[in-house]
């Protein structure tokens, strides 16, 4: 085999169109590969303008000389109410964090109920003051809604969506497409803690200490780094698809490699342990109330202390550079010393046999 | 983690790679027979550090790639059937049969769950008995045991609604295949450390004898796999061929007797279809009659399957050794693991999913910092 036969790094691109499945299925909701197709190739040609195109996670609107921050989001989380929190919270905290990521501070959200018949009153009752205590703990108003009711076996219970609207400061300026070259990237907190709470919860898996999901709203951290270091490149906060998938996008959307050391990243005992048991690996599990910044190297430090004076950010690590190596992928040495790629998630991340 | 962290240490990870080196004089062929191991070698990056003369060849030890495409059919089949509740371990349903795959068969209206036990499989046959409930008992012998316990249990609980495609497969034969195979390059076996500790070792003795190769029984954190490396590299330019074991915290000669029992209690030995590489005699194990009114494959008749591999993939080539995932043509363009051509591709054991989620670029382009 010779060396032009090897796999052209540099030039590799997806090579697959809209993958052929007939049906959609449940990976094209999991934040990787099939996720990203279905919105380059389907989405994005169908809706295209200016605002769309970045793919961030709000879209920016200049209305009468302001710049106004827009995302939604829906939340179709099972079980309702898991260690640490509930769909409640995770509607509130989702959609602010979105707009969060652009550097927005969050104003007015929208709440879309979708419930299942059969619901129980009270169970939605409590889901709803959760859903408003979140949002006057965040400082943001629930303005406006909309209740639709689905036939018993046509939802799990309560399905929510929101949207948000925010306001983004002048001079900020965060987006996928910022990260360069030399910029350090950190990460808020200890990671995988949401997906974990809730696959614990599914699989019965029991710990010393249970895991808590670690969704919380993070527009008080973004706007604490931001007086500190008002030169932060991009914001994304590894949802589905956890760390790997965020940082994937982002070193496809700026055309940068991004390499990680795998030692420096945060991890709680309890949520490596379950990683392990279930055979996940914690960079591709979700997270709800932790950010990735990426700053240009000289402000790092500054970033670093910011972040890790706030309650949020607590636990916030180095945990990598952005180089102009290796373009559009993500690659982690190992704590023996090794080297592998992070490659994007594809659809759903698999438990492993053995 | 107690013990995963003592079996990741750097600094003994170095001092093992640095004896590797100053003991190999010559190129030397390994293959680590369990996909878990390849899984571990690729995720820690240990086929860089090793010296070039230490090649890594990935074994057929990946329950997913190996289970028979007839036998994929058959579960695709069986799960779209009205009524049936087709349990799985995840990594199958991504797994490409003739046409589709098991999450296509979910997108399709079929209800295919993802267990992480049988035993999970038989409570869901216990909640819901008006439904078929059938478990896709799949892997070498290390998920065995399992599966044949859950197949005496559901015999003592009665359950009617409960079966099990079954398509185990055995290690020994398999190695015997690839040594007895014409152009066999493998000159030592780091041999899979969890089937050991079921089956204990002493079926390698005689292995190891007669074709003269080393067999190491390798763990799967990254020191396990090192010292497994490194026992075969000292027996190799010594010129020794026996069997040592390289993972005692897990693994005795004679294994795990109550799990040998169940074993024989419910299966027993017979020929077996290896996708990829052909059919290998004695080398998987199917129900007893006993228990054969838990066998899917007879409750369920499917019939006349067109079964058709694609011409494009290389697995076979890439199970037997002869050829690296990424030298396959199809490597990265036609078949990723997220549209597999062949299964090797799909589970993170496989080796060609194993190169591509964490190989995809050379080595070359990344400097420590």
């Amino acid at each position: 085999m010779n060396d032009s036969a090897a796999p052209d790094v540099a030039g590799w691109t997806c090579p697959l169109p809209l993958r052929d499945y007939p049906q959609i299925v449940l990976g094209h909701g999991g934040g990787g590969q099939l996720t990203a197709d279905l919105v380059t190739h389907l989405f994005v040609p169908a809706f295209h303008n200016a605002a769309l195109a970045p793919l961030a996670d709000a879209a920016a609107l200049h209305l009468g000389g302001q710049r106004l921050a827009f995302s939604t989001d829906s939340y179709v989380v099972r079980p309702l109410i898991f260690p640490g929190g509930s769909i409640a919270e995770l509607a509130v905290h989702g959609t602010v964090n979105d707009l969060a990521m652009v550097g927005a501070q969050p104003l007015a959200l929208s709440a879309g109920m979708i419930l299942e018949e059969g619901l129980p009153v009270g169970l939605l009752a409590h889901l709803v003051e959760r859903m408003a205590a979140a949002a006057r703990a965040a400082g943001v108003s629930i303005v406006t809604g909309d209740t639709k009711v689905v036939e018993r076996g046509h939802g799990d219970g309560l399905y929510i969506n929101t949207a948000g609207i925010g306001l983004i400061p002048p001079g900020i300026e965060i987006a996928p497409q910022h990260a360069r070259p030399g910029d350090v990237v950190l990460v808020s907190g200890s990671i995988g803690e949401h997906g974990m709470a809730i696959m614990s919860v599914r699989e019965g898996l029991a710990f010393e200490s249970p895991i808590l999901s670690d969704t919380a709203p993070l527009h008080g951290l973004v706007a604490a780094l931001l007086a500190a270091v008002p030169d932060v490149h991009t914001l994304r906060d590894p949802t589905r698809g956890g760390v790997a998938a965020a940082l994937n996008e982002i070193a496809t959307a700026a055309g940068v490699g991004i390499r990680l050391e795998e030692q420096q990243i945060p991890v709680r005992p309890e949520v490596a342990a379950a990683c392990e048991l279930l055979g996940l690996d914690p960079l591709y599990v979700a997270n709800e109330g932790r950010l990735l910044a990426l700053v240009p190297a000289p402000a790092a430090a500054a970033a670093l202390a910011a972040l890790r004076r706030h309650p949020a950010g607590v636990h916030a690590a180095r945990i990598g550079d952005v180089v102009a190596q290796h373009p559009g992928l993500v690659v982690a040495h190992t704590g023996i010393g090794g080297t592998r790629v992070v490659a994007l998630p594809h659809g759903e991340q698999l438990p492993r046999i053995c | 983690m107690k013990y995963l962290h003592e079996f990741r240490d750097p600094a003994l990870a170095h001092t093992l790679l640095h004896d590797i080196r100053q003991r190999v004089t010559r190129p030397w062929a390994l293959m680590e027979v369990c996909g878990g191991q390849t899984h571990s070698i690729i995720r820690n990056g240990i086929d860089r550090l090793l010296p070039p003369e230490v090649e890594l060849i990935h074994g057929p030890g990946c329950p997913v790639c190996v289970t028979p495409l007839a036998t994929m059919d058959k579960a695709l089949a069986i799960a779209a059937q009205p009524g049936v509740i087709f349990c799985s371990f995840g990594d199958m349903l991504r797994v490409p049969g003739s046409d589709g795959d098991l999450f296509s068969v979910r997108g399709a209206g079929g209800d295919v769950r993802v267990v992480y036990s049988p035993l999970d499989a038989l409570s869901i046959a216990r909640s819901h008995p008006a439904r078929e409930v059938v478990f896709f008992g799949i892997g070498f012998e290390t998920t065995a045991p399992a599966n044949a316990q859950a197949v005496v249990l559901a015999q003592r609980q009665g359950l009617t609604n409960f079966s099990m495609l079954v398509s185990h497969v055995l290690v020994p034969p398999a190695l015997e295949a690839i040594l007895t195979a014409p152009d066999n390059r493998v000159q030592a076996f780091l041999a899979a450390g969890h089937v050991c500790s079921v089956m204990g070792y002493w079926q390698y003795e005689p292995l190891a004898a007669r074709y003269g190769v080393p067999i190491v029984v390798t763990g799967f954190e990254p020191l396990d796999v090192l010292a497994g490396v490194q026992q075969a590299v000292r027996q190799l330019e010594a010129g020794q061929a026996v069997v040592e074991n390289a993972y005692p915290r897990a693994v005795t000669r004679a294994g795990n007797g109550p799990a040998q029992a169940v074993l024989a209690e419910v299966f027993e030995v017979c020929d077996r279809n290896w996708r990829g590489i052909g059919p290998i005699p004695a080398s998987g194990w199917q129900l007893r009659p006993r228990y054969r009114a838990f066998d899917a494959a007879e409750r369920f008749a499917v019939q006349a399957l067109q079964t058709q591999e694609s011409p494009l993939c290389h697995s076979g080539d890439v199970l037997r050794g002869h050829l690296k995932p990424h030298q396959c043509p199809a490597f990265g363009t036609l078949c990723t693991p997220h549209k597999p051509l062949g299964a090797t591709m799909v589970s993170s054991e496989g080796a060609c999913a194993a190169y591509y989620q964490y190989g995809r670029f050379s080595a070359g382009e990344v400097t420590p910092a």
